[in-house]
């Protein structure tokens, strides 16, 4: 498997650390329900097909990715910094 | 027998080479399957399950019967197939599953017994007494059973591993495979071609084809000495590609020093990583044997290896040889045999309509019925209408046709299609993303189409990424049809074989069929047809065929079984090349590691990190004494001890402070320059992840410090905190834990040992607990740090990493002149489990702040990783186990960590579980056994008698549970 880091370029997936979906990034504010929380630390969809996960350059350019791939071809769609997905959060 | 004047061996260069403690000779070029050909060695094996004699069948890798184990160097190497290993001088290798010799084994006598043998013999007779499986019958079958044996010692051989990148990887030097890297390097792509063989050229060196009115293999060479040639062309020999992975990911195994007598500083093998663009798969097609009684004896080979014997090597595979085909193919193995001086005893062609081709016997419809002969083939039996006859014969060339080596384009889940016309699966297109098919692998099997095919595939390829191709027109050469009628079992009462390698016949799949196993995947599993290291490649279709005749089905139907790498079979030690011993995990060693060596330390892992046990001295005659006198050092003098494994992050920025207050529980903003701070960590799951001090070096400037075992796992959440949930922030970090060697100086008279190698001495006034700044150590820039893990007035000095052996070294030698002396990690534990101090032991991802004790330590003003989490009602209460000192009673009783607690008056059983011990040690400054552990609502049971049981080490203790500061619970001694 090969991920293509929007600042290194292509890699090795040996190079990055698996984190989980992307949902970790849409952290509830302060005094969110519980409900909120639990979803957000516990309930995760197991798509066949278009999934979204985190992904780290761990081995390279430290920076976190959200890999948009697909778990029944496991082609990859794109490649986008958390960063940038995330500008305009707090 | 040679032939003269034929094959690509070099006579000049004779190999001396010993087969079952014979000597033999053989020709540089040879593989040790012709070279024992050449010399009449018929019988080179006993099967697998009914010990049967056999040959060898083909010249490939593909190779079921023809195991061996090669010796080398007091190693052992089994199920070597004998048509891989090429000849060097002294090559040894003997015969394997056979006792107690190749001629005479005893266990041939499960031949006799085989009617009780067949497939699920061992399901259904071994049931019971269901104890006498482990030791008795598995073991019996295991002996009987079973291919080669290993030497039992450690594998020694240097193997390496490898990454390699390029636009186009070709798999196969066939003619497909090299017209198409021919046209791929001229549009200069970089352009990998790949080989298993250890010479290129694929059927143009086994088969006499003409090309563009020359040999084929003269050919080729002209083509190669091009592709040589060029910079942007690599050619890699004896590499067989293993595997298709994801986004265009192919493994491959290089065989480096196996061929070589002496190998010298080379590999044994090499297992690459393949990135290619792009791929052209132009791997062949693998020819396969029709079943009949008897099918296996030796003689009995494919007529294609029997071409490929003669033509590359200059072997004859026996002396008068009978064909059975088909398929038109038999023509070119008549014909070859003839013009060598072979004899042709006789053609013998299943299609009623066979056309004479030349001055031979040909049977017509006919059939071959029966195999004769002691130790290898005689005569064979032969039906037609006119009924059967027997036919004088020392070899057998079988031909069922071919199958396309299509196993790569089903890596990544793809079934392949059948064409009935050519009676084969063939790949269908974009299985593998990137990877296109042709020639005799994509069901092309003459060899003007695989020229053709190899320039349309590489075209494609060049397409794809964007490389304009070359105008190349494909060389004249042979365009036959292949005419094949299907004929996969000749009917008959006896066993014929389909999977050579594991003895499986056409009989056991019948019986599977008729068992109910009627899938392709259950027959698989159930007569372990294709299980064998050949992984069924040239018996697989043949078995399916069987099937669902038995069944009923068509082929396509009953389609075939899942292909998964390793398309050849790939040995542990090549994937794992460089991860044996010391190569598993990367060593860190700290500058201090040489003098704490030189001083006798053991030194113990902490992750990858190596830190000093103890440090022992002349007399002590345990490790527990040296710890004693170092804890006794620390509380009483001074000891030093290096602390540079901890985790250490540099944190700039206008944000850094607020960035400070989200990761940690409790607050820093509100810290100075020039102090330290405590902080806890939790992860979002409201459990405890990490703790530490942090340093105010200045202003939006601190170091934070982790505990050795989670500084890479602190400084990814970190980067996650900033990226994900507050990418505007402004601030930056970077892990220095290597820039910086850190010394704990630890006891009353740590200031006193400071002062000795400061270049100016502390005021106390200015250095208070938790205190740091700048120091200047001869000259050289470090920072102190007043801080304690021991509960001691204690220190910690940095300096840049280039002077931490000097320094050290320094320290220890000093603090001995004051009685004192460094420190190990048993005495580090012991003075910190003496105050209550938390390691990874008790933060070990389950307890929340709250078990531990420092729920006050979780700020309610502001929002931090965690807050939300921590607050859940399960994670807080008296139902939780919570962190608590324990005392034996009796105080020279030893507890060890893991042992569990139970109230006094409870049996000691999972279900009265009260809570476990995380931490023990022997407190040489209480004189007792001192415990940290958990347990249920303990912060309000101190005082309480329990009783400790350690399943594990069969003891019982009566303890009193305590607050877990034992000493110096007010912290005195560490302010003083």
């Amino acid at each position: 498997m090969r991920i293509t880091c929007p600042l290194c370029g292509e890699r090795d997936r040996r190079e990055f650390y698996y984190y989980g979906a992307d949902d970790y990034l849409r952290r509830p504010g302060e005094g969110a329900a519980p409900e909120a929380w639990d979803s957000y630390l516990h309930l995760r969809d197991n798509p066949a097909g278009i999934t979204r996960d985190l992904w780290h350059h761990e081995m390279g350019c430290s920076a976190w990715l959200v890999v948009e791939r697909s778990t029944i071809t496991h082609e990859i769609r794109s490649v986008k910094l958390v960063s940038d997905v995330q500008e305009g959060g707090k | 027998m040679r032939i003269d004047g034929k094959g690509l061996i070099d006579r000049k260069t004779a190999l001396n080479f010993r087969f079952d403690g014979r000597s033999y000779t053989g020709f540089q070029g040879d593989t040790l399957a012709s070279a024992l050909l050449a010399n009449g060695v018929r019988m080179v094996g006993r099967s697998f399950k009914y010990h049967r004699p056999r040959g060898v069948m083909t010249a490939g890798s593909e190779e079921p019967s023809a195991l061996v184990e090669v010796i080398e160097r007091g190693q052992q190497t089994p199920n070597v197939r004998a048509t891989v290993q090429e000849l060097h001088e002294g090559l040894e290798a003997r015969s394997q599953n056979r006792w107690p010799s190749l001629r005479y084994d005893l266990l041939a006598m499960n031949d006799l017994f085989a009617p009780f043998f067949g497939a699920g013999f061992y399901y259904k007779t071994f049931m019971w007494p269901r104890a006498f499986w482990e030791r008795l019958y598995e073991p019996a079958i295991r002996r009987a059973a079973g291919l080669g044996s290993l030497s039992g010692k450690h594998d020694e051989g240097i193997y390496e591993k490898a990454f390699a990148f390029c636009d186009l990887l070709v798999i196969g030097s066939g003619p497909a495979g090299l017209m198409a890297a021919l046209e791929a390097a001229r549009a200069g792509a970089d352009v990998i071609l790949a080989e298993e063989d250890s010479r290129m050229g694929g059927r143009l060196l086994a088969d006499t084809v003409e090309i563009d009115g020359r040999p084929g293999r003269d050919w080729a060479e002209g083509v190669l000495a091009e592709l040589d040639a060029m910079p942007n062309v690599r050619l890699m020999t004896r590499t067989a590609v293993t595997g298709a992975y994801d986004h265009g990911t192919f493994g491959a195994l290089e065989r480096v020093g196996l061929h070589l007598a002496q190998p010298g500083e080379r590999p044994r093998e090499c297992f690459w990583r393949i990135a290619a663009k792009q791929a052209v798969l132009a791997a062949g097609a693998l020819e396969r044997p029709i079943a009949f009684a008897d099918n296996d004896r030796p003689g009995v080979m494919m007529a294609g290896a029997v071409r490929a014997y003669l033509n590359r090597w200059g072997v004859a595979s026996g002396k008068s040889v009978a064909i059975f085909t088909n398929n038109g193919d038999a023509r070119k193995t008549a014909d070859e045999l003839t013009a060598a001086g072979i004899e042709v005893a006789a053609v013998i062609d299943s299609r009623p309509d066979a056309p004479a081709l030349g001055d031979y016997r040909l049977y017509r419809g006919a059939q071959v019925t029966g195999t004769h002969g002691r130790r290898g083939l005689e005569w064979i039996s032969v039906r037609d209408q006119n009924g059967e006859r027997r036919v004088e014969a020392d070899c057998l060339a079988v031909s069922g046709g071919w199958n396309p080596t299509l196993h790569l384009t089903c890596h990544m889940n793809s079934r392949p299609v059948w064409r009935p016309e050519i009676a084969a699966f063939v790949p269908v297109d974009g299985a593998v993303p990137g990877l296109h098919a042709c020639g005799a692998a994509a069901g092309v099997f003459s060899t003007a189409g695989c020229l053709e095919d190899g320039l349309r595939a590489a075209g494609a390829a060049l397409e794809a990424i964007g490389q304009k191709a070359p105008k190349i027109a494909a060389p004249k050469a042979e365009d036959g049809a292949y005419d094949i009628s299907p004929l996969w079992v000749v009917p008959g009462e006896r066993r014929a074989w389909l999977d050579f390698a594991n003895d499986v016949t056409a009989k056991d799949v019948r019986l599977s069929a008729q068992e109910n196993f009627r899938s392709v995947e259950h027959m698989k599993r159930y007569t372990t047809q294709g299980m064998a290291p050949d992984q069924g490649k040239n018996s697989n279709v043949g078995a399916l065929a069987v099937l669902a005749d038995a069944t009923g089905r068509g082929i396509p139907e009953t389609g075939t079984t899942t292909f998964r790498p390793p398309y050849v079979p790939v040995s542990i030690a090549a994937m794992g090349a460089g991860g044996r011993a010391a190569g598993f995990a990367p060593q860190r060693f700290t500058t201090s590691h040489e003098a704490s060596v030189e001083r006798g330390a053991p030194m113990i892992e902490a992750g990858l990190w190596y830190r000093p046990s103890y440090f022992p001295r002349m007399g002590e005659t345990d490790w527990r004494r040296a710890c004693n006198r170092e804890v006794h050092n620390v509380r009483g003098r001074v000891g030093v001890c290096d602390v540079s494994t901890l985790g250490k992050i540099d944190i700039q920025g206008k944000d850094a402070a607020r960035f400070l207050d989200f990761v940690y529980t409790n607050t820093f903003s509100t810290l100075q320059p020039g102090r330290v701070r405590y902080g806890l960590m939790l992860r979002e799951d409201g459990h405890v992840m990490d703790d530490g001090t942090t340093a105010c070096l200045a202003e939006n400037h601190y170091l934070m410090t982790t505990t050795t075992a989670a500084a890479g796992l602190v400084m990814r959440h970190l980067e996650f905190v900033h990226q994900a949930l507050r990418p505007s922030w402004d601030v930056r970090f970077i892990s220095v834990t290597e820039q910086w060697a850190q010394f704990a100086v630890a006891g009353p008279r740590s200031r006193d040992l400071l002062n000795s190698v400061l270049d100016q001495k502390l005021d106390p006034a200015a250095w208070p607990f938790m205190a740091c700044g700048a120091v200047s150590v001869s000259g050289v820039a470090g920072r102190l740090f007043r801080i304690s893990f021991s509960g001691e007035h204690a220190y910690e000095i940095a300096v840049p990493a280039r002077y931490g052996a000097a320094l050290f070294r320094d320290l220890v030698a000093r603090a001995e002149t004051m009685g004192g002396g460094a420190y190990g990690m048993e005495a580090l534990n012991v003075l910190r489990v003496e105050k209550g101090l938390l390691t990874h032991a008790e933060i070990h991802g389950r307890t929340t702040a709250f078990d531990v004790g420092l729920e006050k330590m979780m700020s309610k003003k502001k929002d931090f990783i965690g807050k939300a989490a921590a607050a859940r009602p399960g994670l807080l209460g008296a139902g939780r186990e919570q962190l608590v000192g324990l005392r034996p009673l009796d105080a020279e009783r030893e507890i060890g960590a893991g042992a569990h607690l139970f109230r006094k008056s409870d049996p000691a059983k999972r279900e009265f579980d009260q809570g476990y011990v995380t931490s023990a040690c022997y407190s040489a400054t209480l004189r007792s056994w001192l415990g940290l552990a958990f347990v249920v609502n303990g912060r309000a049971r101190h005082g309480e008698t329990i009783r400790l049981v350690d399943h594990m080490r069969k003891t019982e203790v009566l303890c009193e549970i305590t607050d877990p500061v034992f000493f110096d619970p007010e912290g005195e001694k560490v302010r003083g």
